[in-house]
């Protein structure tokens, strides 16, 4: 039996972030803060997979910087996915930018740099209409970027050019019904200068996960925890409560299992 | 407190004066801003609506958030959707504000909304004299001949500042204060995300700043579940911290606790939360957990063992076992004998009466607890 099509299980992760059985989600953008110690990556699989689930009434672009698309596909059939039948369905978009380079194509100067965003902006938005098309405008988008801190390398460091490109992002959040996610390595930021973005991300965020080591040191059957802040637990606009969960994670061959401090036996 | 900021903003500028200017400004700690924000704004134009105040009209500069939600938001509080359309102007920094949808070709699945009436997009943050010329012409729809003047609102300043120099920005602001036509201006700014500098900038331009604080404060040694729950309490209550400068040059400081519900944002004087906490910490029972007027008065007489008097006196050792008369009586100390209640005590000195349960025992002569003390 195909993992993919069996209905999938909640657990305190799908829980904090209010994810429905279609796949739909109550915020529109989710940033997930990670370290060196603590990779948040297993964070972008678990959504990418429950985002492609069969009961998925939507599609995924994904901006894949850090890893080749083979590296998901091998990590996400441990899990129970297959993400080249996904692509071949046009439920999934992988957009391929591994090589930094994509943004100076037309020259290093800062208008090159903007127009390589905007190109970029252009390829998602040609996407989420080839979707709209096939699915008659029905279905969620969901854009996931790994991660942040590679668009600024190929964006020359510019971080400004960068957030330009995520505003815009985030006004698809709006308009349509699209939500991104962000990975981004929270201790990559040294000066207060740099730690600006970071600022801004949060700001941005409707949600913000941070995955951390445990402060008591390394473990065996605790390999970290997650902070999840909801800023939108309730509702989309006017009443918005912010909550706050904390529990641990601990990482198997093809699954996390979430559980609560001290419930781990 | 924050009555009388929105009084300040509805009565706008005397003739002569620039327009006074409200800096909100908050901080990842404690970031309300947004909704207090929300509070004046929807309170402005409620009062423009009903034509309570000096300006007619308002003019929104939308960098944060889309003019749908502002949209939204008014119509939540109340204010009626004709007056909405009659008396607000948006200018949409935030759908495109650097005219990439210009370029790009739109989307052909697009549903094909109406544009409001009221909304004007902007596409061209970076220039900010167009900025200044837009803010200006929207407004102009309001004043008629009788030199009427509009409030200006700017959700987010540090999106400004991303865009342009503060310099640039901050000669806005004032071109904005000093021009004829304007009753008065209201901004948001994050302050963590710029240098002090810029703050402090702003702050000089304003009449009033009001600064959101976090009610619980945070400490770098604070676990991981701690910060969960310093998080919560921050999450939905902050401190307000206003700062009103008067036409003759004096500052006013300012404090309220704001807590966001379902409502919106409410305002309560500092402490009256905590008293009314800290009264219903007391668990109900039987027997008084808490000490009268009296007792007070006598505790705080007693004398403590070991304890310097500071008043140059010998320093009296208090043996435990006997009442405070007793050991001033005796010029020498004596074998510690079972503490019997003692009524005959020195006037104006407290005592603390003490029955052991080991009173009926008599102790060993040649026994002494004590001995082993070296005082």
């Amino acid at each position: 039996m195909n993992p993919s099509f069996s209905s999938p299980t909640t657990n305190l992760l799908d829980e904090a972030l209010g994810i429905g059985c279609t796949g739909s989600v109550p915020w529109r953008i989710a940033l997930v803060q990670d370290c060196v110690e603590a990779s948040g990556a297993f964070l972008l699989h678990h959504l990418l997979k429950r985002s492609l689930s069969a009961e998925a009434a939507g599609a995924v672009v994904f901006l894949g910087l850090a890893q080749p698309f083979s590296h998901y596909d091998r990590v996400l059939r441990k899990m129970g996915c297959n993400l080249s039948l996904q692509r071949n369905k046009n439920k999934l978009h992988f957009i391929d930018l591994l090589d930094l380079e994509f943004l100076v194509a037309g020259g290093t100067d800062q208008n090159a740099i903007e127009d390589g965003f905007m190109n970029l902006y252009n390829r998602i938005l040609r996407f989420i209409e080839a979707n709209n098309l096939m699915h008659n405008n029905g279905g969620w988008i969901r854009i996931i970027i790994d991660d942040i801190s590679l668009l600024e390398i190929a964006a020359q460091g510019s971080s400004s050019h960068t957030f330009d490109f995520l505003q815009y992002c985030a006004t698809l959040t709006s308009e349509l019904d699209c939500s991104l996610l962000i990975l981004n390595h929270g201790d990559i930021y040294s000066s207060e200068e740099d730690q600006c973005l970071l600022s801004h991300l949060d700001y941005l965020s409707d949600v913000v996960i941070k995955a951390e080591t445990l402060s008591t040191g390394i473990a065996v059957d605790v390999h970290g925890q997650l902070t999840i802040i909801n800023k939108r637990a309730l509702g989309e606009l006017g009443w918005s409560s912010s909550k706050v969960y904390n529990f641990q994670f601990k990482l198997k061959e093809n699954a996390v299992e979430f559980f609560y401090p001290g419930t781990k036996f | 407190m924050a009555e009388s900021i929105s009084r300040s903003l509805r009565d706008g500028c005397m003739e002569g004066e620039h327009a006074p200017a409200l800096t909100i400004e908050d901080s990842l700690a404690s970031s309300l801003g947004s909704s207090v924000f929300d509070h004046f704004l929807a309170n402005l134009v409620s009062q423009i609506a009903a034509g309570k105040s000096q300006a007619r009209g308002l003019v929104l500069v939308a960098f944060n958030r889309s003019p749908a939600f502002y949209l939204e938001l008014l119509r939540r509080k109340g204010v009626d959707a004709q007056h909405v359309d009659k008396r607000v102007r948006i200018l949409d920094c935030y759908s495109d504000p650097l005219g990439w949808k210009k370029r790009v070709p739109p989307l052909k699945t697009a549903q094909n909304l109406p544009v409001k009436a009221n909304v004007a997009c902007f596409s061209d943050a970076r220039d900010t004299n167009k900025l200044m010329a837009s803010i200006l012409d929207l407004g102009k729809e309001f004043v008629g001949q009788d030199k009427s003047r509009f409030a200006v609102a700017i959700d987010l300043v540090s999106s400004l500042l991303r865009y342009t120099s503060l310099p640039i920005v901050a000669g806005l602001v004032n071109k904005l204060r000093s021009n004829d036509q304007t009753s008065c201006i209201v901004w948001l700014i994050h302050s963590d995300l710029h240098e002090q500098r810029v703050s402090a900038a702003l702050a000089y331009v304003s009449t009033m700043v009001a600064s959101i604080q976090p009610i619980a404060q945070c400490t770098d040694e604070q676990t991981s579940q701690q910060n969960s729950v310093w998080l919560g309490k921050n999450s939905d209550k902050a401190k307000l911290h206003v700062r009103l400068k008067r036409r003759n040059g004096r500052v006013k400081l300012l404090a309220e606790e704001l807590h966001l519900d379902q409502v919106g944002v409410k305002f309560t004087a500092v402490g009256d939360q905590n008293s009314n906490a800290a009264k219903s910490l007391l668990p109900k029972v039987q027997f008084n957990l808490q000490l009268s007027e009296q007792e007070r008065v006598e505790r705080a007489k007693v004398v403590l063992p070991y304890e310097h008097q500071g008043n140059g006196e010998e320093i009296q050792i208090y043996d435990g076992r006997r009442s405070l008369s007793d050991s001033i009586s005796i010029s020498q100390p004596s074998v510690a004998s079972p503490v019997i209640s003692d009524t005959q005590v020195a006037p104006g000195i407290g005592e603390i009466h003490y029955v052991r349960d080991s009173d009926d025992e008599q102790p060993d002569s040649d026994e002494d607890p004590d001995d082993d003390l070296d005082i």
